[in-house]
């Protein structure tokens, strides 16, 4: 065999090597959106019922609580930033990590100090080799995330909210994810989770309606005291589980292009593998005829 | 035929009950409340214990909550807690194991957790 026809070979079978592996992630990666889109679902109603009381209690009193009245010169805001452990997800990472650069710039912008929390490795990376202060981090449970992280996540971000801004509290809490829009859209957004807007919880909880005047039990304070960080927990569970989802979409789809990729590249290789051969073989044929004719031509020579 | 409630026993990662019902007895933090259907629109706040639920067709659930809210309103009642469990779901044995583990260890909200389940199972 030729030296090049062997090169090609190896090639062939090292990229053939590689398609087997995407094509194995793309599939778990799949059979892992259903599974973080079945979570998602779970997590719903108790989201939902859940915002229904926080409106409910914060229409229906004029409690005023540090969760939900806005400070009149905001001067530190919290980020918190949800990114995966694992890479080969194409650009879910980098975006979701560039959506909370642009929110920290606009925070900036309005004059306001930003500390920033993450969650997942590769945003610990971005974070940790720009030299930039990270308050927190938390890593490890991305891929299927439980209301354990959530709480364990949520746990400092509610105290440093409750905190006064003078003593390294912060007025404001933002969160940055990956919202799961379907298999083929995710879409990194920002939202202000703290202070409530009361706005945005009656868009998605109440839809308009009337709520009733409630009976508070014991008082209007502290259910709110026990709601909010209830509600600031399973906010960001429900984005711990839509980020999973988004995440295992981009891997599919980054390993389905990688695996599309393989497949051509094969393809190309063996047209080379082919044509070395052939060359190959066409060579050896002139060589062959041509050292029988030049043979023939000799013995030719002699007979005379 | 008596008026009806809807229940939505729900916990931060499932849905556990749901279901129509003449009664609701749980535990709030000023003490034990009892809903009926047609009662006045209630927020309140759990303490973790046993919640009974009397089904309206006779038969009763209970479950074991640890923390979370009732709310309830136009004959909607919903059981909100970061766990719940029914009582049927609940392994004896394990939350035994649980309590003398908890109690060795000192930790007390684990051993809350094990005997509050230990309990809705006796109320069963």
């Amino acid at each position: 065999m030729g030296a090049q026809l062997r090169v090609y070979k190896r090639r062939i079978r090292s990229v053939t090597a590689t398609k087997k592996i995407t094509k194995a992630m793309e599939m778990i990666a799949a059979s892992r959106i259903v599974k973080a889109q079945r979570q998602v679902a779970a997590s719903t109603p108790y989201a939902t019922e859940l915002t229904r009381a926080v409106t409910a209690v914060a229409t229906g009193s004029t409690t005023k609580h540090p969760l939900t009245t806005e400070a009149e010169t905001p001067g530190r805001a919290a980020i918190l930033l949800i990114t995966s452990d694992r890479g080969l997800a194409g650009g879910y990472s980098s975006n979701a990590i560039k959506a909370a650069e642009r929110l920290t710039e606009r925070l900036r912008g309005e004059g306001k100090e930003v500390v920033t929390y993450v969650i997942g490795r590769k945003g610990v990376a971005y974070y940790g080799f720009r030299e930039r202060k990270i308050e927190d981090s938390w890593t490890g449970f991305t891929d299927s995330p439980t209301y354990e992280d959530a709480k364990r996540a949520a746990a400092p971000l509610i105290e440093a909210v409750t905190q006064e801004t003078a003593a390294g509290g912060v007025d404001e809490l933002h969160i940055v994810y990956t919202e799961f829009v379907s298999m083929m859209t995710q879409n990194p957004v920002d939202n202000r989770m703290l202070p409530l807007s009361l706005d945005a919880t009656k868009e998605e909880g109440g839809k308009g309606e009337i709520l009733p005047l409630f009976d508070f039990e014991p008082s209007a304070e502290d259910v709110l005291d026990a709601l909010l960080p209830r509600y600031v927990e399973s906010r960001i569970y429900n984005a711990l589980l839509q980020a999973a989802a988004s995440e295992h979409a981009a891997r599919r789809r980054a390993m389905k292009s990688a695996t599309d990729n393989a497949g051509e590249l094969i393809k190309t290789l063996s047209r080379l593998a082919n044509a070395a051969r052939q060359a190959e073989i066409t060579q050896e044929i002139s060589e062959i005829v041509g050292g029988a004719s030049a043979l023939a031509d000799a013995t030719a020579g002699s007979d005379k | 035929m008596a008026a009806e409630l809807h229940v939505e026993l729900v916990a931060a990662d499932r849905s556990v009950w749901s279901g129509e019902a003449n009664l609701v007895v749980a535990r709030t933090t000023s003490g034990d409340i009892g809903v009926m259907p047609g009662h006045q629109p209630l927020l309140g706040v759990l303490e973790s214990g046993p919640v009974t639920i009397r089904t309206s067709d006779g038969g009763t659930v209970v479950a074991a909550v640890h923390g979370g809210f009732i709310s309830f309103a136009d004959d909607k009642l919903s059981l909100l807690a970061e766990i719940a469990e029914l009582a049927d779901e609940i392994d004896v044995q394990r939350a035994e194991r649980a309590l003398e583990r908890a109690k060795s260890d000192t930790d007390a909200a684990s051993e809350r957790r094990a005997e509050v389940r230990l309990r809705a199972v006796a109320v069963r």
